[in-house]
């Protein structure tokens, strides 16, 4: 199997993987495939220098980052060491697996939320305890639809929940969104927005309080009211200002018209 | 390069040359970010895009100077900077780099 080959095993199969290419010093077009489960392969030119772009691109990986990276042609990195020396420019680019959304609640806002977090390229799970509602027939855009109360779902997975992945809890109901407010927080879930009035919100933040969530710090995850202030109606409308709170959440912003800044637009 | 996997493989079945295009910096305002990627068969055909569609013509030239010998791999830069001011910009006023190479590995 060639290198490419065995790239374009990885991507489709969706399993972690990245490529480093030499864009520019010596050894440009040299390539060094990066694999988190298995062995690299290929050499930009030096063996200290691979193991050094190695262990920098499972970084990248885990980050979900691709970019450009500067080293000497036996892989140093500091400052001192690069003064007159020819200067390799690497650039990794890392496909990591696609963020996780996990929807609680099979309700008509899941399938809106559900449509619009596929199309930001999600993987996306819904689950709710009830069987006739939790359909793969009700939700065939979701990955994976699950009959199951929170806690077992977290117990199982929520190892795999990191800061590119968003839990939203869209249930109004108390006996399902307290274990599952409770089984997020336990996350390193990067967004934790819970659905319901600002009364509903308050009254939850008491039956949190009850069940031993009183931190303000992990009070303060909870994005609830649920979403950016659009105006928002209809379910359609609703998934679009809570995937637009997900975004600024990620990038920090703010989050209003850019016609009202000056800053630049990419962040 | 998820995207282009189906014609690069369909081009390496079929022996056609092919080079491709990746985005590994853009610097200011730019549509597309590290690894949007577009690849150009030395016949001409095109898949893929690095941006809005600003600088796609002019990295087909490219693409198919180096396929012909007439240019080496390496960066090519879109937009406005101190040192490389190319003809062809991003209407948005960034600057992109792209690396050509030839997929034969």
């Amino acid at each position: 199997m060639t290198l490419s080959q065995r790239l374009a095993t990885a991507l489709r199969e969706g399993v972690p993987i990245a490529l480093a290419t030499v864009i520019e010093g010596p050894g440009v077009g040299r390539h060094l495939l990066i694999d988190p489960h298995g062995d690299p392969e290929g050499s930009l030119g030096h063996p200290d220098l691979d193991r050094v772009v190695h262990r920098d691109g499972i970084a990248e990986l885990e980050a979900g980052r691709s970019g450009v990276r500067t080293y000497g042609p036996e892989g140093q990195t500091t400052p001192e060491d690069l003064i007159d020396t020819p200067q390799v420019k690497v650039f990794v680019e890392s496909w990591a697996p696609p963020p996780q959304m996990w929807i609680f609640g099979a309700v008509d806002f899941t399938a809106a939320l559900a449509r619009v977090a596929k199309v930001l390229g999600y993987r996306v799970i819904v689950c709710d305890a009830r069987e006739i509602f939790a359909t793969g027939r009700r939700f065939p855009m979701a990955d994976e639809v699950r009959v199951s109360w929170p806690s077992p779902l977290f117990a199982e997975r929520g190892g795999e929940l990191g800061p590119r992945d968003a839990v939203c809890i869209l249930t109004h109901d108390p006996k399902f969104d307290v274990p599952a407010v409770q089984g997020a927080l336990a996350t390193r879930a990067g967004y934790i927005g819970v659905m319901g009035s600002r009364t509903t919100h308050a009254r939850r933040v008491e039956r949190l309080a009850e069940a031993g969530i009183t931190n303000v710090a992990d009070l303060n995850r909870l994005m609830s009211p649920i979403g950016l202030d659009l105006g928002a109606r209809t379910p359609e409308e609703t998934a679009i200002s809570i995937c637009a709170e997900i975004i600024a959440a990620r990038t920090g912003r703010g989050a209003r018209s850019l016609r009202d800044g000056s800053g630049p637009i990419h962040p | 390069m998820r995207e282009l996997l189906d014609d690069l493989e369909r081009w390496q079945r079929s022996s056609t040359r092919v080079a491709i295009a990746r985005v590994v910096d853009v610097e200011g305002s730019g549509p597309r970010g590290p690894g949007a990627a577009m690849a150009v068969s030395i016949d001409g055909e095109v898949v893929g895009s690095v941006s809005g569609g600003c600088v796609e013509g002019a990295v087909v030239t490219e693409a198919l100077a180096l396929l012909n010998g007439d240019r080496e791999p390496g960066l090519v830069t879109f937009g406005y900077s101190d040192d490389e001011a190319f003809a062809v910009g991003l209407t948005c006023g960034g600057t992109i780099r792209l690396f050509i190479e030839e997929f034969n590995w």
